[in-house]
């Protein structure tokens, strides 16, 4: 396998491994027999790495995360996260579309996480009011989600992921149903966000540039079983401004390497697809 | 039509539209409320020509303002008053008694896949039996006093509410109980925080089928063996051929009826405030 990188990155060169996964399996029983999702997956994703996961629909990469987030359970293999604080929340995710509780206002869906653990009532104030603050929510705090657009909605969810201050973040195409204009906005404002703590994020997306913007490492995954195709490090330094880096040669070049993995997967999950309606 | 669109430095936030006010500056709720009312007014008032003009026969159906002289008097002396509330004493037991079991159950169902499976034979069954066909068995079981009447009540309160809260349940998108499970809500918080607000529409709808068909059994139960209440009243005057009696009676319980709608309604505005813009 080659390395498209040459530099190694901040977030690698301290070297302990937050999430371990060895041999990883997932096979699904259905009426046609087991259907493999993920097939052998092996990764060492060190602390504080944006690790960006990219592939064609359908190639399993939400069930790893759901299997990462605990809510899907994996047929074999080993899954090692490391847990220094036990008082604070494994991982806290961002779903894909719309997430939010539609009965609860913008605050209660941001405090949802902390206001589940019972924390006291000052502590959430701060925490909540903090981060509705940095994406931009505070004056509408007391809104139900219907009243919000599509791009509002996403910061709130991400105001809830990262006010239950968690280990890992865990972020399923958070920004696939937006337009371009909001996307670019909205990863400005993740960058900026995450530069505050610099957690471990685990982000799903079938966007290679949404991969190359944001990520560190980017895994690029097959189809129909879904496994690793190869690892791409990304060489460009934090903090980042999302649309100076687009500028940038190396930029594309990145990217259209990346598509050149992509491209066979993209077509032969489209073979298999076309295959099985027939 | 006014539209309020309060645009953001970002240009993607928006604020839900307000209301509408129609040509005599009601806002639009008011008037929907007002529109209410317009079919019985309507309703009475060409009855009242109709009896006058001799076009229906009076004996049969008084006009309706001599139908309520009668229950001018009834007012005055008491009478009205005195069914009126001994009605609603036993619609309200009843409906305490059918509804509250029938909303932890019908969520409940909703909630764990095995209870539903359990008990959902057991309704469907029980279901169709009409409520007034079982008042003898309940005469029978309860004895002639308050408890069956109040026993008719809940049996028909019971249904409507346990299979829309039930519902209700089965109706909230996955992702929310993903959600609930992934920020650490407990058993009784994902009742607390998801169920039960989001199976609240729903069972609104339930708690007004409820009380309908509670106003309904609630006469009929006390047509047989009680001393009191509309039912009775309406039975007694049968018996000692008052027309104008019966109709105080059916008017009033059509009171009730309206009443209990609007005021449901006028809750369900309060306590589904999210679904303001549906």
């Amino acid at each position: 396998m080659t390395m498209t990188t040459l530099k190694e990155n901040a977030a690698t060169a301290d070297g302990d491994i937050k999430i371990k996964i060895r041999n990883l399996y997932k096979i699904f029983q259905t009426k046609k027999g087991p259907f493999t999702a993920l097939e052998n997956i092996n990764l060492d994703i060190p602390t504080g790495c944006f690790f960006m996961i990219v592939g064609p629909s359908g190639c399993g990469k939400t069930t790893l995360l759901r299997i990462l987030a605990g809510l899907d359970e994996h047929t074999s293999g080993t899954l090692e996260i490391a847990r220094p604080a036990k008082d604070r929340p494994g991982n806290s995710m961002v779903f894909q579309g719309d997430s939010l509780f539609p009965w609860m206002t913008v605050w209660d869906n941001a405090a949802y996480g902390l206001s589940m653990r019972g924390l006291p009532r000052a502590q959430i104030k701060d925490v909540v009011g903090h981060y509705l603050n940095r994406t931009g929510l505070s004056k509408f705090h007391d809104l139900y989600p219907h009243q919000l657009s599509g791009g509002m909605r996403q910061r709130v969810s991400i105001a809830r992921c990262f006010a239950n201050d968690p280990d890992i973040l865990l972020m399923d195409e958070p920004f696939s149903a937006l337009d371009e204009q909001n996307k670019v906005l909205l990863q400005e404002e993740l960058l900026r966000i995450w530069e505050e703590t610099r957690k471990t994020v685990m982000f799903i997306t079938h966007s290679v540039d949404e991969a190359v913007t944001l990520g560190d490492k980017i895994m690029i995954m097959t189809a129909h079983p879904g496994k690793t195709k190869i690892m791409v490090d990304v060489p460009f330094e934090r903090p980042r401004g999302v649309l100076e880096l687009r500028a940038r040669p190396q930029y594309g070049e990145l990217v259209y390497n990346i598509w050149g993995y992509l491209k066979d997967e993209v077509q032969r999950a489209r073979a298999l697809d076309e295959g099985r309606d027939s | 039509m006014t539209e309020a669109v309060q645009t953001s430095p970002k240009s993607e936030i928006r604020v839900a539209r307000a209301p509408t006010r129609l040509g005599g500056g009601l806002s639009r709720e008011a008037a929907e409320r007002l529109m209410n009312l317009i079919s019985p007014v309507f309703l009475i008032g060409l009855w009242e020509i109709a009896a006058q003009v001799g076009f229906i026969d009076v004996r049969f159906f008084p006009p309706p303002s001599k139908i309520f002289k009668v229950m001018w008097t009834m007012i005055e002396n008491g009478l009205l008053v005195k069914h009126v509330m001994a009605s609603l004493t036993r619609l309200f037991w009843g409906i305490l008694y059918g509804g509250i079991p029938a909303l932890i159950l019908g969520v409940s169902m909703g909630l764990y896949r095995n209870l539903r499976m359990i008990i959902e034979p057991v309704i469907s069954a029980t279901y169709p039996i009409p409520k007034s066909a079982i008042l003898p068995l309940i005469l029978l079981i309860f004895g002639l006093g308050e408890a069956s009447k109040i026993v008719m009540v809940a049996t028909g309160v019971f249904y409507p509410i346990l299979i829309n809260s039930m519902a209700g349940v089965l109706e909230i998108p996955k992702v929310h109980f993903d959600v609930s499970r992934n920020f650490g809500a407990g058993k009784l918080q994902t009742f607390r925080t998801v169920a039960l607000p989001g199976a609240l529409p729903l069972i609104m709808t339930g708690v007004k089928l409820g009380v309908g068909l509670g106003l309904v059994l609630i006469a009929i139960a006390e047509m047989v063996g009680a001393k009191s209440g509309l039912g009775y009243m309406i039975w007694n005057a049968w018996e000692i051929l008052s027309v104008e009696t019966m109709y105080v009676g059916l008017i009033t319980i059509a009171a009730l009826g309206l009443f209990f709608t609007l005021a449901l309604n006028e809750i369900e505005r309060m306590i589904v405030p999210w679904r303001a813009a549906r």
